[in-house]
């Protein structure tokens, strides 16, 4: 092996943990750009009102929960399915 | 002074509440009344919802049903609500059995007396009449800054149904309580004393002279108890993220298992000759266990101006189950400003479930009886959709009152079983028609 392969090896070998440091801190960038989502509290104007809570009408949700129960074979999902009557 | 600290301190209470209702939503959904409702209000004020529904199907089941639902905060942000529930039931359900070219007889789930299909016709036993009260109270408070605790309680009954039940959920808000991760675990024990007691499986209704002097012990042999019971034990991971302004999104994992009765007792299987004529009726048999997973996520969008202020609410659920059923789940919703006090709110959802592995229509008299059948066709293949709208305007400045009316159609399908000729010119699986119509006034 030449002086130089060798020299190159020794480089790339050297340079391997800044590589692995450099993958490392993408994925930690593009984990933070998680935390650059969302809003400060004084932007909250909007999701503050009561049509943009995940559950608008609880009620409507709770009807439409004991329906679909006693008539598909699915429940549950966006809270629990639970038990809870005998519908037929 | 004093005033700025008050209005300060009113500004902080209300600041929390919202973190609060974002940091319950995510799992505690229905369970908790929206609490930007609750922050309106005075912090030791009652806050009520009420409701009536009228469920009612062609030809089938209606049913009438009555929520009041009250949430009350307190001083360090809790907040109780407590919810009664009342529902009364009455018309006909389809029993299992397939339609016939002739008029069918069957015995009532009572053993007292039977009741005759005409020819053409879905069987349907038009014997249920029930009524039902339920009971339910949560508990939401913060714990520490960053987490919100919940625990809850569930009271059922109906004549012959006893359900209890008890849930808790934590959640973490992080990321400047723009996200929120939450986890729940709820367990349900249910009671099931049907009239006639529990039929055994597989085993075949007896029809004939219910005046004879052997009949009550002749059906009596066809029962092996009084009553059964089921659990069930939920486990719910979800993550909600506020991704801007105008926009937040939630996702769901979930987990149940239930054990015990999970056969339907009024439920039969028809058993057809190679004609596709019913020689036999046979009690159905599921499986005492059923493991049930399923993924939802929702996104909710707030538009500006130029779409009105429209709020588009999306949200789509795969479920899956040991049984073999899967489903997909999609509901949108569309909350359109009318004015500065209404609003109107169209609906559509679609729904699509494949078959359990147990289901069959119809069983073939030739056929080795299998240990595990159903013929309801709320377990088979079937596609529905749901469309309404909703309407609801302020009132006095701060009472809402709305309307909500809504069609939901169920259309079962053939998932490849093949039909005798008897079953040609009949309606093997018929379409379900309901209307649903809602009054809810909240103060």
């Amino acid at each position: 092996m030449k002086v130089n392969e060798i020299l190159q090896i020794t480089t790339l070998k050297s340079q391997l943990p800044k590589i692995k440091l450099s993958i490392l801190a993408a994925i930690i960038i593009n984990l933070t750009a998680c935390s650059s989502l969302g809003v400060e509290p004084w932007e909250r104007d909007l999701l503050a009102k009561k049509e943009m809570a995940l559950t608008s009408s609880p009620i409507d949700a709770a009807l439409d929960d004991h329906i679909y129960f006693s008539k598909e074979a699915s429940s549950g999902g966006k809270s629990f399915g639970g038990g809870g009557c005998g519908c037929n | 002074m004093n005033n700025i600290n008050s209005q300060a301190k009113k500004l902080k209470k209300i600041n929390l509440k919202a973190a609060l209702s974002l940091a319950s939503s995510a799992l505690l959904g229905t369970s908790v009344a929206n609490s930007s409702e609750v922050q309106g209000k005075a912090v030791d004020e009652w806050q009520f919802d009420s409701a009536f529904l009228l469920y009612s199907e062609v030809d089938r089941v209606s049913a009438g049903e009555v929520i009041i639902a009250g949430t009350k905060g307190f001083n360090n942000d809790e907040v109780l609500t407590l919810k009664l529930t009342i529902d009364a039931l009455t018309g006909a359900s389809a029993n299992g059995a397939v339609a016939q070219p002739n008029a069918q007889t069957f015995t009532r789930p009572s053993g007292n007396g039977q009741y005759v299909t005409p020819a053409g016709d879905t069987p349907l036993d038009d014997t249920f009449h029930d009524t039902r009260v339920q009971l339910n109270s949560q508990w939401t408070q913060p714990l520490t800054d960053n987490v919100t605790g919940s625990v809850g309680g569930h009271l059922s009954k109906e004549y012959d149904y006893l359900s209890l039940g008890v849930n808790g959920n934590l959640a973490y808000d992080f990321n400047r309580k723009n996200s929120t991760v939450s986890m729940g675990l709820s367990y349900f024990y249910d009671k099931f004393t049907p009239e006639g007691g529990i039929p055994k499986a597989l085993s075949s209704m007896l029809v004939g002279d219910s005046s004879s002097p052997d009949w009550d012990s002749d059906f009596a042999n066809t029962r092996v108890g009084d009553s059964d019971n089921k659990t069930t034990t939920d486990m719910l991971v979800g993550f909600t993220q506020v991704i801007n302004r105008r926009m937040i999104t939630a996702f769901n994992y979930s987990y149940s298992m239930v054990d015990g009765y999970l056969t339907d007792p009024f439920k039969i299987v028809s058993v057809l000759n190679s004609d596709g004529i019913a020689q036999d009726y046979i009690y159905e048999s599921r499986p005492d266990k059923r493991v049930k997973q399923s993924t939802f996520m929702q996104a909710k969008y707030h538009f500006d101006n130029n779409l009105l202020n429209t709020v588009a609410d999306v949200t789509y659920r795969y479920m899956w189950d040991d049984w073999g059923i899967s489903s997909h789940t999609v509901d949108t919703r569309f909350t359109i400003p009318v004015k500065s006090t209404s609003y109107f709110e169209p609906h559509v959802r679609f729904y699509q479930q494949s078959a359990a592995d147990f289901y069959q229509p119809y069983m073939d008299d030739g056929q080795a009886r299998p240990r595990f059948v159903s013929a309801d066709y709320r377990i088979g293949e079937m596609t529905a959709v749901t469309v309404g709208a909703k309407y609801g305007m302020l009132h006095n400045g701060e009472n809402e009152l709305s309307f909500r009316l809504e069609y939901y159609r169920q259309m079962p399908t053939n998932g490849g079983f093949s039909e005798p000729s008897a079953l040609n010119s009949q309606d093997v699986y018929p379409v379900v028609e309901a209307i649903i119509a809602q009054v809810t006034y909240s103060f």
